[in-house]
């Protein structure tokens, strides 16, 4: 075979094997033609990552999830329940439990005192939504919300409940929500990760996120989330060393391309052009990360809408203002963490915090992004890993208490990408504890937000050790009246 | 309970033919090859078609269970059918009046099955297979990895040449199978930079270069092998497979994630290695060393392994939900790095897959549920470097017997370790839905029986009878997982490549004969681990090529059947040793307290509680800087980064098998991370010092990081770009300063600083090389 010959013979592998793994679903004819062509260049450096064909129209391009972690309650957030005021103290009845396991933090409690929001509630927008006085901002753009009140999961620790919303699987080891998007949908971008990952904290009980919740598990690793950080290096490495400039990492990197290549030329290991096209992203990434990370020019009326906590880095105003920068550039799939929402304790006072951390930067970013036009392709969503009991964990006082993890109902919301504007959806009965209309699983939830991109959940799936595996795992209907 | 009859495994070379139905379903070149074997075996053949594509409907799993038919269980699958009585989905012997064959065969789309709507179908083999096994009477079988492995006779080889031992008779076998042939043998030097990492995970010195010029014959080659197997350098490499097992990591983990003082476990397993302690000792001290008769010291500080775990310094803990959960570690521990079974899905329900109730999870809990340990000590203000309960070693001891133990000058060494309780046995339950506070039927230590009847009779019902039934011959899975965990480590693959699950989740051997030979034969060889490393690299198999056959690569290109030699990538803790190494930087010092290089300023303080004595991170100077990769302080929260990009183990949890990836991250590392920058400085200087001429300095370095001689397009890439970075360096001399600034090894300033710049930028361009970290 002469050279051209062989490097044919690499890529037809490459295809097939590509192929073969890609599954049933995203149709196979198209995708021969229409593949991603960094799979398929053996020596290029063209490696661009295109983005895949989605099975439908889609409505929404990118995802910004804002994720709670830890658990806000519902019961000081969006689901309205006088009730709970109004009978404060009283047992919850058996009838009304039904069985619901308990953590082991209120397990030995002998009593479950019903207990009310310290918070008022009241209603905003034309949809006429309940909304608690912690979030003022939230509560203005009500009209451009679809507020889910009736979610539920199985998980009742936060590490199995969180990575079940992370991965669709409460075990390990399945990939994250970011980079089954990344699969199915490839990278609007050159510059920069498909998936990038912006982690805060607030003065709360936390409960920490880590790596394995942005992991690609079983999927090729370019779809591993990127975290970006507020130290000296936006990302870790970032930064040339000193004494180079970009030019001569320029010529650093065709050199290692030339010497890289003519090892593949010898040994043929398609590892070695991926390396090079690693390396060209990277190369890529230290222009593009410095700029999008850059917010001091962002204009004043901007900074007023997040917040002035926007310009400390590392705060949630400041990952929000970074999560719209990296979704106009592109990036596919923009997952922020904000720790410290675990309130079995002191509910009232760290729970106002934890809104004070969050509330303005979130409404900014939905109507930042209006503003833009880029809220009708991008879905914008709020929410924690479950939910929180409506009785006391540990002493009941007036102006004190704690709600322990409850996963049978809770709430989050949802915005743009499709979605439909100024919804509220589901019901919990009057107790706030258990669905008595239209139920969301964590399945169904992913199932609806790879609906909005274009994406079949049932066919997006991958085959490893022998399963073929999915978002959704086996389960999974969409929800389609809140699809706008 | 489960009545489990074992039947004998029939393996035979018919059977490879179809296994690649399975493992190669990704590619169709391999499944044209595939026939219906003349024996149709359950195992290898139908249960993954069944399970593939018929259990999602017909399976353990009863909220989707179709027409209440299931063929997971021999007996269901024979009964009579719910909605069509009368008939039945298997007539054993009886293919025409079995419906399961109808419906496979059936092209009615109300009929067909896998019905049209799951997108799932069956090839016309696999259509075939289904039959004859039913024509050949439809037997079940129990799990191939529960039955004990047996030692097959060598199979016939179309060139009887080619194999050097039984390895190769096994591999090259399954060869001709495919009608793929074997590479040639690697170069001298790639050969050799091959053996030095897979043994002692350093690349060979100059002078080994040198000695091996003229490349092998077979005795200098074994001498070289024996010779490798002895260095201290091997214990350590095997160490850092073992750490990971073991969840080794040097502190407590939780919010506060004070400093621990394991390391004298881990000093311990560097001697067990290099001391060549058979396995099955290995395994019996590290369970039970405190509860020998007449437990020495050492015995005890090897039950360090069971006590790696996180513990919990948080104030308001409930103490008992603590010590459950360390005893759940210790038992998930357990059965991932010494059996291959993730037992975890049982402590709260019934295994989904695999034969495991939660009866049989807590009866083995029940072995680690005897210990004094408490769930919280005291908080992070009155924390200690080790908890009860723990060994005391005095500086005495380590001087005279202990010497492996490598302690700062101290009194005494604390480890935490088992011991039983004294006076009492704690009885334990059943926890319903895996709940410490949920207790429900009592149970007695007892190992599950799916994989080995535990005789009470013959084993105590302690720890020391879980090792002898963990070593015992009959057990199926001891050996069979440690074997072919040392082979994925070498190949790059294992015979199972799921090494971590040996259960129905996990993938078929894809040699199967060669698996079992393999841990027959360790066991009758005394569980002798420096002799089983020696047999696989030994092997012609091991000493392939790794370039791709076109042929072969077309065929199998992820190279499940080996036909040349698997490239890999080198584990994050390598790619450190090699720098090191290669850039003469390299302490040797074996063992101690984990050391802290270089790391990205303020990653701890972001992450903590403000509380603890790692609240923030103090980086080591001098010689302990420059340390091997294993002995890299690993902070459980916050995990040494740039190890981490490369894969390294979080240490959370048991870990066999790393991924592999391939990021601009690790590019990122590559280029700026300050180690390869100072180790690329330190060379350059060195080279230097002894020579002037660039165009040898350019070779030198060439050879020393990649162990080979560079060709001619290669010195002219390198000389020119020398060259370019010489001019800049000229024109801005600021920047060859600035440059060199990296790092804390002293600068020698008579070197030229433009021509030491320029020659460190060429050294750290072959560092970046695919090549410098890939084992080739």
């Amino acid at each position: 075979m002469n050279e051209n010959e062989i490097k044919e013979s690499r890529l037809r592998i490459n295809r097939r094997h590509f192929l073969s793994k890609m599954s049933v679903g995203i149709g196979s004819a198209a995708l021969g033609s229409l593949l991603i062509p960094s799979l398929f260049e053996g020596g290029s450096q063209q490696e661009a990552l295109e983005a895949a064909i989605p099975h439908f129209a889609p409505k929404a391009k990118r995802v910004i999830y804002l994720f709670q972690s830890g658990a806000p309650s519902q019961l000081e957030s969006f689901d309205y329940k006088p009730l709970l005021n109004k009978r404060m103290g009283e047992d919850l009845p058996p009838s009304i439990r039904d069985g619901q396991r308990l953590t082991g933090m209120t397990a030995n409690q002998d009593k479950f005192p019903l207990v009310g929001s310290f918070y008022d509630f009241h209603q905003y927008g034309e949809s006429g939504a309940w909304v608690s006085d912690l979030f003022p901002y939230t509560a203005k753009i009500v009209d451009e919300l679809c507020i889910i009140r009736s979610l539920h999961t199985e998980a009742i620790n936060h590490d199995p409940a969180i990575t079940f919303f992370q991965t669709g699987a409460q075990q390990g080891n399945r990939p994250s929500m970011g980079a089954w998007l990344s699969y199915g949908l490839g990278s609007e971008n050159k510059n920069l990760p498909t998936f990038c990952v912006l982690v805060s904290k607030g003065d709360g009980n936390g409960q920490g996120v880590y790596s394995k919740l942005w992991t690609n598990g079983f999927l090729d690793s370019v779809h591993q989330g990127v975290q970006f950080s507020s130290g000296h290096d936006p990302v870790l490495y970032l930064s040339n060393p000193d004494g180079t400039d970009f030019r001569s990492r320029r010529n650093m990197l065709d050199k290692l391309a030339e010497l890289n290549q003519h090892q593949f030329d010898d040994i043929e290991d398609p590892e070695i052009t991926a390396k090079i096209q690693q390396y060209e992203m990277a190369y890529r990434m230290q222009t593009s990360v410095p700029e999008v990370t850059d917010l001091s020019k962002e204009p004043d009326h901007i900074i007023k809408m997040y917040g002035p906590d926007c310009l400390v880095p590392g705060t949630y105003a400041a990952n929000c203002l970074l999560a719209r920068k990296l979704a106009e550039n592109g990036v596919r799939f923009v997952q922020l963490y904000h720790q410290g929402w675990d309130q079995h304790g002191n509910l009232p006072r760290e729970m106002a915090g934890q809104a004070k951390d969050v509330d303005q930067a979130s409404a900014a970013l939905v109507m930042d992004l209006k503003q833009r036009g880029l809220l009708d392709d991008t879905l914008v969503i709020w929410g924690g890993e479950f939910g929180r009991t409506n009785y006391c964990q540990g002493r009941l006082a007036a102006d004190n208490y704690g709600r322990d993890h409850h996963p049978r109902a809770f709430s989050v919301w949802m915005a743009g990408g499709g979605v439909r504007p100024g919804v509220v959806y589901g019901e919990t009965d009057e107790f706030g504890y258990n669905i008595v209309r239209d139920p969301v699983h964590i399945h169904d939830f992913h199932a609806t937000i790879l609906d909005l991109l274009g994406l079949n959940h049932e066919k997006l799936t991958y085959k490893y050790q022998g399963r073929r595996l999915r978002l959704t795992d086996v389960g999974g209907k969409v929800v389609n009246p809140i699809i706008a | 309970m489960k009545s489990i009859t074992r039947k004998k495994s029939i393996f035979s070379l018919g059977i490879l033919a179809a296994i690649v139905l399975i493992c190669c379903q990704d590619e169709p070149a391999i499944v044209t090859d595939a026939v219906v074997p003349s024996v149709v075996n359950f195992n290898f053949h139908v249960k993954p078609i069944l399970s593939d594509r018929c259990f999602s409907c017909h399976g353990p799993d009863e909220t989707d269970r179709q027409a209440g038919l299931r063929l997971d269980i021999e007996s269901e699958a024979r009964k009579a059918l719910e909605e069509n009585p009368g008939k039945y989905a298997i007539v054993p012997g009886d293919a025409q009046n079995s419906e399961l064959v109808h419906r496979i065969m059936s092209n009615d789309p109300g009929l067909m099955m896998p019905p049209p709507e799951s997108g799932l179908t069956l090839t016309d083999t696999e259509k075939q297979i289904l039959k004859k096994w039913i024509e050949q009477g439809a037997e079940y079988e129990e799990h191939w990895a529960f039955i004990p492995p047996v030692k097959s006779p060598l199979p016939e080889v179309s060139n009887p040449s080619w194999p050097r031992n039984e390895i190769d008779h096994f591999i090259m076998a399954s060869l001709d199978q495919k009608r793929l042939s074997p590479a040639e043998e690697a170069s001298p030097e790639r050969l050799l930079r091959r053996l030095f990492i897979d043994i002692t995970g350093l690349p060979p010195a100059p002078s080994d270069i040198e000695r091996f010029q003229e490349g092998f014959s077979e005795m200098t080659f074994e001498k070289l092998v024996d010779e490798l197997l002895s260095k201290p350098a091997y214990g350590e490499k095997m160490a850092l497979y073992w750490m990971d097992a073991a969840r080794y990591a040097d502190s407590y983990g939780y919010q506060d994630d004070e400093v621990r003082s394991q390391w004298p476990w881990r000093d311990w397993v560097i001697h067990a290695f290099n001391q060549n302690l058979p396995y099955d000792e290995f395994v019996e001290w590290q369970l039970a060393g405190d509860l020998l008769p007449d437990a020495t010291k050492e015995q005890i500080l090897a039950t360090g392994f069971n006590r790696n775990h996180k513990i919990t310094e948080e104030g308001g803990v409930i103490p008992e939900e603590y010590r459950v959960t360390y005893v759940i570690d210790k038992t998930n521990t357990y059965s991932t790095s010494m059996l291959g079974i993730t037992m975890e899905c049982a402590q709260c329900h019934d295994h989904r897959y695999d034969p495991f109730s939660q009866e049989d999870y807590f009866q083995l809990s029940a072995f680690f549920n005897n210990t004094p340990e408490v769930g919280i000590e005291g908080t992070v203000t009155e924390s200690t470097p080790s908890k009860y309960p723990k060994l005391f070693i005095s500086q005495a001891e380590i001087d005279s017997i202990y010497t492996f133990i490598n302690a700062p000058d101290t009194n005494m060494v604390t480890v935490s370790v088992m011991g039983d309780l004294k006076d009492s046995v704690r009885q334990t339950y059943i926890l319903n839905r895996g709940l410490y506070d949920q207790p429900g039927k009592p149970v007695e230590p007892e190992a599950p029986e799916a994989v080995l009847a535990f005789d009470i009779n013959t084993y105590p019902q302690n720890r020391v009878g879980l090792a002898q039934w963990t070593t015992n011959e009959n057990n199926p899975l001891t050996a069979r997982v440690f074997v072919n965990m040392i082979w994925s480590k070498i190949f790059g693959r294992g015979i199972v490549s799921t090494v971590e699950d040996f259960g129905n989740q996990g993938d078929l051997p894809t040699h199967p004969e060669l698996l079992d030979w393999l841990a027959v034969d360790f066991m009758e060889n005394g569980w002798d681990i420096k002799r089983l490393v020696k047999q696989m690299v030994m092997s012609t198999t091991y000493r392939q090529s790794s370039k791709m056959n076109d042929r072969n690569a077309q065929l199998d290109p992820q190279n499940v059947y080996l036909s040349r030699m698997s490239r890999q990538r080198l584990p994050a803790e390598l790619i450190r040793d090699h720098i090191l190494a290669s850039s003469g930087l390299l302490n040797p010092e074996i063992g101690g307290p984990s050391i802290k290089p270089y790391q990205p300023d303020g990653i701890w303080e972001v992450t903590s509680s403000g509380r603890g004595s790692l609240r923030t991170y103090v980086q080591d100077h001098g010689d302990d800087l420059y340390r091997r990769g294993l002995y890299v302080f690993i902070k459980l929260t916050v995990p040494p980064p740039n190890m981490l990009i490369f894969d390294a183990s979080n240490r959370d949890m048991c870990e066999l098998e790393r991924a592999t990836t391939n990021t601009p991250l690790q590019a990122l590392v590559m280029m700026n991370d300050p180690i390869i920058l100072e180790g690329s400085r330190v060379l350059s200087q060195k080279l230097l010092e002894e020579n002037s001429n660039i165009e040898e300095n350019l070779s030198r370095a060439f050879v020393r990081i990649l162990c080979r001689d560079p060709d001619e397009k290669e010195r002219a890439v390198l000389m020119e770009y020398y060259n370019e970075e010489l001019d800049r360096y000229t024109t801005d001399p600021g920047d060859a300063t600035r440059f060199l600034e990296v790092g804390e090894y002293p600068q020698n300033e008579e070197v030229d600083p433009v021509q030491h710049a320029a020659l460190m930028a060429c050294i750290h361009l072959l560092y970046n090389l695919e090549e410098a970290i890939t084992k080739s």
